[in-house]
């Protein structure tokens, strides 16, 4: 079986469904983050798989993207990790469903 | 010399900003300060003025908004001068009356100017703007220092003066809409081959007609007039009845009858009828009335009834001749003069009684002559002035007055000589009740005339023996203006 | 002399009038120097009067006038003037004269009142008005000092002013001649708009001369009714006399210049002095104005003698009396004979200012008591004032021979006996002189004969000072006999500007005889019924109903309280509740008006404009209300939101393509 781009977009869309699901279903605010994760990785994916399916000239666009995407994941897990810890230090919780102060 | 009139109006405006300035038990000095301005101006006026010249005098005039054909346009004739000096006359009269604060006073200064104003305006938008500049002092002297209703008194006074003047301007914007000028003189040349046509004359009359008629007042619009007399604060009712009143009078000589002759001589029998009903209904209701104030404001109405009696006689037909046409207007003016003078005194003397009584019902004295006889004494003599007695001044008017109308409007005349009765049973029934009978207990301690009264009273006295003995001189000073009218009206 | 005085006239009045002005301003309170001057005034006018007097008998006629502008209105100019002619001269002496009397007298009269000073400047300035009427040449200046004669008569009536009576009775008198003066007025005023001048004579262009009263024509009539009014005020004439006897509440002094010289006179000189208004167009004497005259003299002179019958106050029995002669003047007036009339106003002057101080006399004596139920018996206590009034009563009931009244009367008698219109007048007068003596006489028994009541025990005489004027006032009116008989009739013919001829022939006139027998009869009545009187009046006990009628002055007062009186007071509380509710009642309409359609915009503000705004306010606010409650705080709401939301995006795209 050759690996054809729909393969890649239909892998990916599994997984950035997983990811959703994660972050949909679960309470626990570190899993939504990874959740979070999983799409940003899905997305990641995609750009990778035009860039190699795409006609030549090859330009480094989808490249520097996928690299530009892991490096802001990188940036927001640990941003949301604070933020987590930072929620938890102020509501001893994690739970979102507890976490409703915005609300308007 | 032009820039007189204009110093004369201009003087009181700054006397009251002295006034306002100054101390609280000053302000009356100040105020009477700027009164001896302004009476030496006014007899400079006198002095200079030309009483065989017939027309304007001291005419001063510049543009002010040429687009509306608004002008700074004043000047004296022989009846301008009169009010004026009876204006210059009166205001210290009335601020000796009463010890009032600076308001008072500088209130009382702004309406001086406003009257000086009003008298010697000769264009339309200025005379009406000092017309209407005389009625917020006036307003707000019943407002403050009033009797006890003089809320509603003074509302009434001016939202009822106030309709009338809006009526006024209406009209005269519909004048100025035909004819494009504001000036009486050209206003008055025109008025003889007719000044408006069709309806909008009437519209334009009725319009003026009301405006002075509210202000003279004119039977049945005469209503605010007891109700703002009585509860004005002495001082102001004396300026209230001794000049303003004549602001109406004067607006009937200058405007209305010079500007719709026509449309007077086919109303003139309905107007006539109005001012005998002012005069024999006023005398009646005078009659009827405990409170001295309201006693004298209806006397008021009354006198000026003779006014308008002969102004109406001898404009509602051309048949007048020219002795009947001299007589009345003479008659008029004289008494306009007399009766500011004498009202103004009547008003004195209740204002008198009021101070030492803390009440003016007609039944809250008895036998006053006993305590105090020099001022029932002196009092008499304003009484018998405004009963019209000879030898005093107010007989030498209502003669004249008689005398013009009685030849044109016969019976008219011969039922206004009513009022000359029913006003000597009122002024009767005053002095029986007020000086006559045993000493009432409540006036045991009624003190007579001060010094300083007297030195009020002694002139202001004197003056209605002069007028009513040697009236020349005041004939004098309108003679040449009462042919130049009665040409006019002619 | 003689043509200095006739052009300087003015000065009779204008001394008692500067007395006046001095006593009131300048003496103060000094009892002596304000009486001494009263007096000098009186006795310079006196002085005056009598070179006037002299002036005057220069030629038959005389008449000299002195005309000027008062004031000039427009290019026009009011003429007055003084005038001396017999008619003046005549009032003056007698005017002067008589108020000399009454100045001595009230010296004595007045000695106890408080107010002494301010009575001689009054009346000083009483005679100075009523001289000023006499001089004047011009109908307008006769009005002017004829309104001044009313004030006075007012200050002086009302001058017990701390008495209610006293006060009610100047002002009854001030209007009710003030009612005549309205005519009077009018028509001065209808005069001078026909003729054009108020002058009486101005070299043939004055008013009462021919050239004006031919131009008047058929006005003349209603002018002379007009100014009759006047005099029918002044003279106490029906129906306009209620006053004067009110008037009696004055000083006694008072009512003898009211009755004697000056204000009751003035109107029947007034008469005298306009009466070509009156005679013109006369056809045998008779005109509608005479006439009219006539019949008010008559009814007035009738009515008020019956009056006189049924009172008990001294002095207002004297003032009925006087009523009823101003009706007999009124009648000679009416009926030709002007000289008579005068001549009966100056005899009376005489002889009524006698009565009055007489009775002054009296109730000084008797400290002030006026009823003559309580007086009797004074002839032994007051031998004066005793035949000084028995001299008056001789002249007022017209005794002939020796005294004025009498001749004068008889004049009268005569002239009506002549009267072509009708000769009821005349029967009516003979009728008047039987009451005039009847009543007098009942006066007199009550107070001088009979025995001492209550108040007459302790009478005395009073002093020199009050006798002395009742003594030449007597005399006076004794002497005046001398030019009034119809032998020679030197009065009649000097007012008339005629010479007079002595004929003893025509001394003796049947009239006499008939006035005799009449007046005597009056006496034996009088004598008769009246000779035993005590507390009744003997008509009182014979017809009470009667007697009643004319003690309560036939009800008129009482009649006009309710009728005139009622109405115009009627009319004022009318005239004020019209003004109160119906004109005032419009403008307070048209206010409400205003305000009711304030209060309708004002609810259109607040009902439909007002609450538009806020509508939609409410309504944005609820719907954010809505949409903010949608917003749970709850990210992974959120979340399946946004992702709902894609998911919606992307069918729409897909279903788009």
């Amino acid at each position: 079986m050759t690996p054809t781009l729909q393969l890649f977009l239909i892998i990916s869309a599994a997984l950035f469904c997983v990811g959703l699901l994660a972050a949909l279903s679960r309470r626990h605010a570190i899993f939504i983050l990874i959740g979070i994760e999983i799409m940003l990785a899905a997305a990641g994916l995609n750009f990778i798989a035009f860039w190699r399916f795409a006609p030549p000239p090859h330009q480094p666009t989808g490249v520097m993207v996928a690299i530009f995407a892991i490096a802001i994941a990188a940036a927001e897990a640990a941003v949301g990790l604070a933020l987590v810890i930072a929620v938890y230090r102020n509501y001893r919780t994690t739970n979102v469903d507890e976490l409703d102060q915005l609300k308007g | 010399m032009a820039y007189l009139i204009t110093l004369l109006i201009i003087v009181p405006l700054l006397g009251a900003l002295f006034v306002a300035s100054a101390r609280g038990n000053a302000a009356r000095g100040v105020a009477l300060f700027f009164n001896l301005l302004t009476a030496t101006i006014a007899l400079v006026l006198w002095r200079d003025f030309d009483t065989t010249a017939a027309g304007m005098q001291f005419v001063q005039r510049h543009v002010w908004i040429p687009s509306i054909g608004a002008e700074y346009l004043v000047g004296i004739d022989g009846l301008s001068l009169l009010l004026v000096l009876l204006t210059s006359l009166i205001f210290p009269f009335a601020l000796f009356a009463q010890r009032m604060d600076r308001g008072f006073c500088a209130l009382m200064l702004i309406m001086q100017s406003a009257l000086y104003g009003t008298f010697t305006a000769q264009n339309f938008i200025l005379w009406f703007l000092f017309y209407e500049m005389s009625l917020i002092p006036a307003f707000l002297l019943i407002k403050i220092w009033g009797g006890e209703n003089r809320d509603r008194a003074a509302t009434k006074f001016f939202l009822y003066t106030f309709l009338g003047s809006v009526a006024m301007l209406l009209s005269f914007l519909g004048i100025y809409f035909v004819r494009g000028t504001f000036d009486f003189a050209e206003l008055a040349n025109a008025g003889k081959t007719g000044l408006l046509h069709g309806n909008i004359a009437w519209f334009a009359f009725a319009g003026i007609f009301i405006g002075l008629a509210v202000k003279v007042p004119l039977f049945p619009f005469h209503t605010w007039l007891p109700d703002a007399y009585e509860n004005a604060p002495t001082g102001a009712a004396m300026v209230l009845t001794g000049v303003l009143s004549k602001m109406g009078v004067y607006g009937f000589i200058r405007l209305l009858l010079p500007l719709f002759p026509n449309e007077i001589r086919i109303v003139g029998p309905w107007l006539l009828a109005l001012a005998v009903c002012s005069i024999v209904f006023a005398s009646l209701a005078a009659w009827a009335q405990s409170d001295l104030k309201r006693m004298v404001a209806y006397l008021s109405i009354n006198h000026l009834g003779y006014c308008m009696l002969g102004l109406f006689a001898i404009t509602t037909t051309s048949a007048a001749s020219t002795i009947d046409t001299h007589a009345a207007l003479s008659g008029v003016f004289m008494q306009i003069f007399n009766h500011g003078v004498t009202a103004a005194a009547l008003f004195y003397y209740v204002g008198l009684l009021e101070e030492r009584r803390g009440l003016r019902g007609i039944n809250n004295f008895g036998g006053l002559m006993q305590r105090a006889p020099l001022l029932c004494g002196w009092m008499s003599v304003a009484i018998f002035s405004s009963l019209g007695l000879p030898g005093l001044n107010g007989f030498i008017g209502e003669f004249l007055i008689f005398k013009g109308s009685f030849a044109v409007a016969a019976s008219f005349t011969a039922i206004a000589v009513l009022g000359l009765l029913f006003t000597a049973i009122v002024f009767m029934r005053m002095m029986q009740s007020l000086f006559s009978g045993p000493l009432a207990e409540s006036c045991g301690a009624f003190p007579d005339l001060l010094m300083s009264e007297k030195l009020v009273i002694v002139p202001i006295t004197l003056l209605m023996f002069a007028i009513g003995i040697v009236p020349q001189f005041i004939f004098n000073i309108f003679n040449s203006t009462v042919v130049q009218m009665a040409r006019l009206f002619a | 002399m003689m043509h200095w005085i006739a052009g300087n006239v003015w000065l009779i009045p204008a001394v008692p009038f500067a007395a006046s002005l001095l006593i009131l301003f300048v003496t103060g309170p000094n009892r002596k120097p304000a009486a001494s001057l009263a007096i000098a005034g009186q006795v310079a006018a006196f002085a005056l009067s009598i070179a006037a007097f002299v002036a005057t008998l220069q030629t038959p006629g005389f008449r000299a006038f002195h005309n000027f502008t008062w004031f000039t209105f427009g290019t026009q100019s009011l003429r007055i003037g003084f005038v001396l002619d017999p008619l003046a001269a005549a009032m003056f002496v007698m005017i002067t004269l008589v108020g000399l009397c009454i100045f001595v007298f009230s010296i004595g009269y007045m000695r106890a009142d408080k107010n002494f000073t301010r009575f001689f400047a009054y009346l000083s300035f009483f005679t100075a008005a009523m001289l000023g009427v006499v001089i004047a040449n011009s109908l307008l200046l006769l009005f002017v000092c004829w309104e001044l004669v009313g004030l006075a008569s007012y200050l002086l009536i009302g001058f017990w002013i701390e008495r209610p009576s006293a006060a009610a009775a100047a002002k009854k008198a001030f209007i009710t001649t003030r009612i005549g003066d309205l005519g009077f007025f009018i028509g001065i005023l209808w005069l001078y708009g026909k003729s054009g001048t108020l002058l009486f004579y101005d070299g043939g262009r004055g008013c009462i001369e021919n050239a004006a009263l031919v131009s008047l024509g058929a006005s003349a009539t209603f002018i002379a009714l007009l100014i009759f009014c006047g005099a029918v005020g002044k003279s106490g004439q029906f129906p306009l006399h209620v006053w004067l006897p009110d008037a009696m509440e004055g000083p006694t002094p008072v009512s003898a210049l009211i009755h004697a010289a000056t204000m009751v006179a003035a109107g029947v000189f007034l008469l005298a002095r306009v009466y070509p208004l009156f005679s013109f167009g006369a056809i045998n004497g008779v005109t509608p104005s005479l006439t009219v005259v006539v019949s008010i003299g008559v009814i007035t002179a009738v009515m008020a003698a019956l009056i006189a019958l049924a009172q008990f106050d001294i002095k207002r029995i004297l003032a009925y009396s006087t009523v009823s002669q101003l009706g007999l003047m009124m009648v000679s007036l009416g009926v030709g004979g002007v000289a008579a009339g005068i001549m009966h106003l100056i005899a009376h002057g005489f002889f009524k200012a006698l009565l009055f101080l007489g009775a002054g006399s009296v109730i000084h004596g008797l400290h002030h008591e006026q009823d003559i139920r309580k007086m009797g018996g004074l002839r032994f206590a007051m031998p004066i004032t005793f035949i000084a009034y028995a001299v008056g009563l001789m002249n007022l009931s017209g005794v002939p021979f020796f005294f004025s009244g009498g001749w004068t009367k008889e004049e009268i008698l005569r002239n009506t006996a002549h009267w072509h219109a009708s000769q009821v007048p005349h029967y009516l007068m003979l009728a008047g002189v039987i009451l005039t003596a009847l009543y007098m006489t009942r006066q007199f028994i009550y107070v001088f004969l009979g025995s001492r009541h209550l108040a007459s025990v302790q009478a005395h005489e009073s002093p020199k000072v009050m006798t002395r004027p009742l003594i030449v006032l007597a005399a006076c009116s004794i002497l005046l006999v001398a030019v009034l008989t119809p032998a020679w009739p030197w009065f009649h013919n000097y007012l008339n500007g005629e010479r007079a001829r002595f004929n003893i022939g025509l001394l003796i006139q049947p009239m006499i005889f008939i006035s005799l027998a009449l007046v005597a009869a009056g006496f034996a009545i009088g004598w008769f019924v009246y000779r035993n009187v005590d507390e009744i009046d003997p008509l009182e006990h014979a017809q009470p109903w009667l007697f009643r009628l004319l003690e309560n002055k036939f009800w008129l007062d009482e009649l006009y309280d309710h009728t005139v009186l009622a109405l115009a007071r009627t009319a004022a509380r009318f005239a004020d509740w019209m003004d109160r509710y119906v004109w005032d009642g419009f403008v307070r309409l048209a206010g409400g008006l205003g305000q009711l359609f304030g209060i309708f915009t004002k609810g259109f503000d607040e009902n439909a404009i007002n609450a538009g705004g806020d509508e939609l306010t409410n309504r944005t606010r609820g719907f954010g209300r809505v949409m903010s409650a949608r917003h749970s705080g709850q990210i992974q709401t959120y979340l399946g939101v946004i992702a709902i939301g894609m998911l919606a995006l992307l069918l729409i795209y897909a279903w788009l393509t």
